[in-house]
């Protein structure tokens, strides 16, 4: 099941609270990530799952513990080159509202200063691979956009240079049930196996489990479980993992 | 009549108190932005420094501004003239300035800036790629505001021989001469009404 050997993400022992807080966000969350695996991370709201990614980089450092990427500790590395590694598509999408949709979607491209040329193929290039019409959007400004179409454009953007780790907060959040199959396809094929790292953070059981190499279930900022779907479904570790799983399976009685 | 009259024999005079006063208040208006800016840009990366300076300039507000004329002719470089009123001028606008540029820049939703962030922009490529031009708004009503105050305030500014409007102002009181207080007071308020209006209807066409 291990596509690779080489060590992605690690997270050693990372813990994160916020100021004012009585709790930890993240609490002692030690893991490691293979390049290559395509990780969902499942949990109740307010668990730590964004808090976890942002820290992945940097838009948030830990009070205590490490996060190696590559190899690299990344507290070491300038913030800016680490999140120049890595896509983020944030949860709010966060689309530029005074930039067209293909300005959006060239924004790291620009940063690291690709040629015009290449900057409009890959545009349109990905434009069609989340599912939109390049000749209708691009020159549309985000507020023109439903929902759903605006994190598309969300995620087109954050995979606008292919990077080799991509940090995904609910992308699907707003979509529809239908383009979301879809979606959910082409993004696997996007991942293609062995070289990219997903993190992928949904509330969609289902999609967790069809989507992911490996789940991260987290709960109250720590990890109850990471394991394979298999492994998540026969054998829940604990209580709440337990409960996650059986509140989907009863959902499913209705059909 | 008598002041249609006046202004017929006197459009020469008129016009170049009008024409000064312009002069100046554009003159005030550009030193202020731009320290404005700058002062904005070094607050954007210095919190406390933007705290501390607009604490400053709120003090400086609060002083009457003939009071501020007084204070500023001793000071070395300074003196009677139009220097002087200019650098009065361009202290009183910083307040409105900089109190509008920073939380025009500080107001841009949190999400935008975050993805932006998240994408690998470095705090400068966040400001001018972000920040300003999503508050262009604030920051225009905040020259808008300044703009209108110059205009009142350089009238004052005839006081230490600085010309302008102000100077019908003051030579028709030391002369007893209604007439040109009244244009002085027409021009003034005439000025300042257009060029809000003006103002106001281009703020509207900025989204
Ligand atoms: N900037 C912040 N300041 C203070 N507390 C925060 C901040 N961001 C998050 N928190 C708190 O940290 C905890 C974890 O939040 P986080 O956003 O990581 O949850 P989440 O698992 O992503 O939830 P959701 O599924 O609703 O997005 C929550 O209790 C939240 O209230
Ligand atoms: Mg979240």
């Amino acid at each position: 099941m291990m596509p690779s050997t080489t060590v992605a993400i690690e997270y050693q022992h990372v813990c994160k609270r916020f100021n004012g807080a009585n709790y930890n966000a993240v609490n002692d969350v030690d893991l490691r990530i293979y390049e290559g695996e395509f990780i969902t991370i499942l949990g109740s709201s307010g668990s730590g799952k964004t808090t976890l990614l942002k820290m992945t980089n940097r838009l948030l450092d830990p009070d205590s513990g490490d996060i190696i990427l590559f190899g690299e500790n990344i507290r070491d590395v300038d913030p800016v080159l680490v999140r120049r590694r890595i896509g983020y598509a944030i949860q709010q999408v966060g689309l530029f509202p005074h930039m067209t949709i293909a300005e959006n979607i060239a924004t790291v491209p620009k940063l690291l200063k690709w040629d015009k040329m290449r900057i409009d193929d890959r545009v349109r290039e990905l434009t069609v691979l989340v599912g939109l019409e390049p000749d209708e959007f691009l020159t549309r400004y985000p507020a023109q956009l439903s929902g759903g179409q605006q994190q598309r454009v969300g995620l087109a953007r954050a995979l606008a240079i292919d990077p080799k780790i991509m940090l995904l907060d609910e992308p699907f959040g707003a979509i529809d049930a239908i383009n979301r199959l879809n979606l959910q396809d082409e993004l696997k094929r996007i991942h293609g196996g062995l070289k990219k790292t997903f993190l992928f953070v949904t509330h969609d059981i289902n999609e967790a489990l069809k989507l992911g190499t490996r789940v991260i279930v987290m709960n109250e900022g720590r990890v109850c479980q990471f394991d394979t779907p298999e492994n998540i479904v026969k054998n829940p570790t604990d209580g709440f993992v337990e409960s996650l799983i059986r509140s989907c399976r009863e959902q499913e009685r209705f059909w | 009549m008598e002041l249609i009259q006046f202004a017929q024999r006197n459009h020469g005079l008129l016009l170049r108190a009008l024409s000064e006063h312009i002069q100046m208040v554009l003159i005030a208006l550009i030193l202020s932005v731009l320290l404005a800016g700058v002062l904005t840009i070094v607050a954007m990366f210095y919190k406390r420094v933007g705290t501390f300076l607009t604490y400053i300039f709120s003090i400086v507000y609060s002083i009457p501004s003939i009071a501020l004329f007084a204070l500023m002719i001793p000071l070395p470089g300074m003196g009677l003239g139009r220097n002087t009123a200019i650098a009065v001028l361009v202290l009183y606008n910083q307040f409105m300035l900089l109190r509008n540029f920073i939380t025009g820049l500080n107001g841009v939703d949190p999400a935008i800036v975050e993805a932006a962030t998240g994408m690998g922009m470095t705090k400068a490529q966040l400001i001018y790629k972000v920040r300003v031009p999503l508050s262009l708004k604030p920051i225009f009503v905040g020259i808008r505001l300044a703009l209108v105050s110059t205009i009142a305030i350089a009238i004052i500014a005839a006081f230490i021989g600085a010309g302008g409007i102000g100077l019908l102002v003051t030579i028709g009181l030391e002369t007893g001469n209604d007439n040109r207080i009244l244009w002085g007071v027409i021009l003034a308020a005439g000025l300042g009404i257009i060029t809000n209006a003006a103002l106001v209807w281009v703020e509207r066409k900025i989204k």
